[in-house]
């Protein structure tokens, strides 16, 4: 399953060498589609020269549509793909402000590389600009770093933000580039005067651009389960209960402030207000989807509380599909829990696995002793250690 | 015109970027880059002059505080393997040689201040956005992230916006078609 892991896979110079190829071929698809001359780059804003238009939208729309089939085929894991973190306004404002240096300059920062890899003197000049301007930037870094950390939204796709599947975003990121190219060369022609003849690709090429589109409307993304269903290593985590952590490892785990733990209730809301552990979120209340997106601070050990394991071991699964890390469920859920830190509590006859099975007389959430119990009773008892941190996903990629 | 066809069609080169780009995504699980490689550059240059100064800037100590190398990443290889591409296609197409590309009517000097110019706003901007038009326009449109499409059309706003005032540094003369 794709993408590799190839430090992992090749080792370091293996991998060095793989990023060098794919360097050096962008590097010559830049310079070959004429990106090396600023006078090129720029004629796209006077509408004398579509190319920037052309190049960029095809190439985005190309890789879109081979990233979307391959992720909808199960050959890619959509999750493990960096996608650029959302930050509103640095990244309407930093693009304002790249946009004006484009004009002046004649160049973005990899297209100048390209010019000046072809000794031209202008390329030179931009390179030694922007080195400039990325040393600005660096040294002021961290005293706009309000500003430039405002409208963070995290890994935000379209589909999610559109609320649909994927198919229908590339299929109207696909119109949007047929309109662009179409509207674009109308204006071109009136810029120059003349009409430029269409080639056997700009003739064929919007119907197989469509047609890909229209086929992963029709295929669609895969949901979770299906992306569970490839998920060997967690699913062997859970079948030897790796990841099913003690009530006593919990109870640790909740009086070491050194840990940044967040339980999850995944019961509904009348289980809940009967007792919770102390701090615990309910699940339905917060909303995965909102959960996963901004409710958890990095590096947080996320532990998921049901009333027995077989909601709990539901949810960690789509969680696991969805990437989050450091995720546990508590062993025997709460039912175990009050058996064993619960004051003489009367158990409730016929309850099912993943049912209430103690009777609590009132409703007082976590303001019983068991929602927090007493480090002193629970003086580091025996249990098998299981959770350990890991860092998750990608932090970086992009320009990063 | 008379260098028209040395290009490659604009379609054709874009649909072989963006296989290239797929192909990046599938073997690395990153996009392409350019202006991080660009930072990991100037931040190792002002290691070298003033490595306490990097110590307590916490955004550059992130790449070059105590003892780690800023240039110890995946965007400087890709940064020398695009130098390097650019140079191979130039030697191969013949397009190597000293020059200035300048609108009609802007003297070389003129020229190369604009650039600089251009270029530090670029710099700058692409730092604050997070990614130049390869690191969000191309690779973080192409996944979809909403904030890489925020920042694109920003960009073509930004450029259309000044371009009539800027008319000056490009119209007028000869122009290369796609």
């Amino acid at each position: 399953m794709f993408p590799l892991d190839l430090a992992l896979l090749i080792g370091k110079a293996g991998s060095t060498l793989v990023l060098l190829l794919i360097g050096t071929a962008f590097g010559w698809v830049l310079e070959s589609a004429g990106f090396g001359d600023s006078r090129r780059l720029a004629g796209q804003f006077y509408f004398k020269d579509l190319a920037v238009l052309r190049v960029m939208f095809t190439a985005i729309v190309s890789a879109m549509l081979l990233i979307f089939w391959a992720t909808a085929l199960g050959w890619l894991s959509y999750e493990d793909v960096w996608v650029n973190p959302t930050y509103w306004w640095p990244g309407i404002v930093g693009g304002l402000v790249m946009g004006v240096g484009f004009i002046l300059g004649g160049y973005c920062p990899g297209t100048s590389l390209v010019s000046l890899a072809t000794f031209k003197f202008d390329g030179l000049f931009f390179v030694l600009g922007a080195l400039v301007g990325i040393t600005v930037f660096g040294e002021t870094a961290d005293g706009i770093a309000g500003f430039a950390n405002s409208g963070s939204a995290g890994r935000l796709t379209l589909p999610e933000l559109a609320g649909v599947d994927a198919g229908w975003v590339a299929l109207a990121v696909v119109l949007m580039a047929l309109g662009m190219f179409w509207g674009a060369n109308r204006l071109k022609d009136w810029s120059t005067g003349e009409a430029e003849p269409r080639t056997r690709l700009a003739v064929a090429g919007p119907w197989l651009l469509l047609a890909a589109a229209a086929g992963l409307v029709l295929v669609g993304q895969p949901d979770w389960r299906e992306r569970w269903a490839g998920l060997e290593q967690a699913q062997a985590q859970l079948r030897e209960r790796r990841v099913q952590i003690q009530p006593a490892e919990l109870a640790f785990l909740m009086q070491n402030p050194t840990i940044n733990l967040q339980v999850l209730d995944v019961r509904g809301e009348a289980d809940y207000n009967l007792f919770h552990l102390r701090g615990a979120v309910r699940l339905e209340a917060t909303g995965l989807e909102r959960l996963v997106h901004s409710g958890l601070p990095e590096g947080a050990v996320l532990v998921l509380t049901g009333n027995g394991e077989e909601r709990a071991m539901e949810v960690w699964r789509e969680l696991q599909a969805r990437r989050v890390p450091n995720v546990y469920l508590l062993e025997g859920g709460l039912n175990a829990w009050l058996a064993r830190y619960g004051d003489n509590l009367q158990a409730r006859p016929g309850a099912g696995a993943d049912e209430a099975r103690w009777i609590l007389p009132v409703a007082l959430g976590e303001r019983w002793p068991a929602a927090w119990p007493n480090p002193h009773h629970a003086a580091r008892p025996e249990f098998e250690s299981k959770v350990k941190l890991t860092g998750g996903g990608k932090k970086s990629g992009g320009c990063g | 015109m008379d260098s028209a066809p040395r290009y490659w069609n604009s379609y054709a080169a874009g649909l072989l970027l963006g296989v290239l780009l797929f192909l990046a995504f599938a073997l690395t699980s990153n996009g392409l880059g350019a202006s991080g490689g660009l930072q990991r550059l100037t931040t190792f240059a002002t290691d070298l002059v003033a490595p306490a100064h990097v110590d307590e800037t916490p955004y550059l100590a992130k790449m070059a505080g105590s003892g780690r190398n800023a240039l110890d990443n995946y965007l400087v290889i890709e940064l020398a393997g695009v130098l390097l591409g650019g140079f191979l296609s130039g030697l191969y197409h013949r397009r190597l040689g000293a020059e200035t590309y300048r609108g009609p009517g802007v003297r070389p000097r003129q020229r190369w201040f604009w650039a600089f110019l251009g270029g530090a706003l670029m710099g700058f901007g692409a730092r604050l956005a997070r990614g130049c038009t390869s690191g969000q326009a191309l690779s973080g449109g192409a996944v979809l992230s909403a904030g890489s499409w925020a920042f694109m059309l920003s960009v073509f706003a930004g450029g259309y916006g000044v371009a009539w005032f800027a008319r000056r540094l490009w119209t007028g003369g000869p122009h290369v078609s796609a």
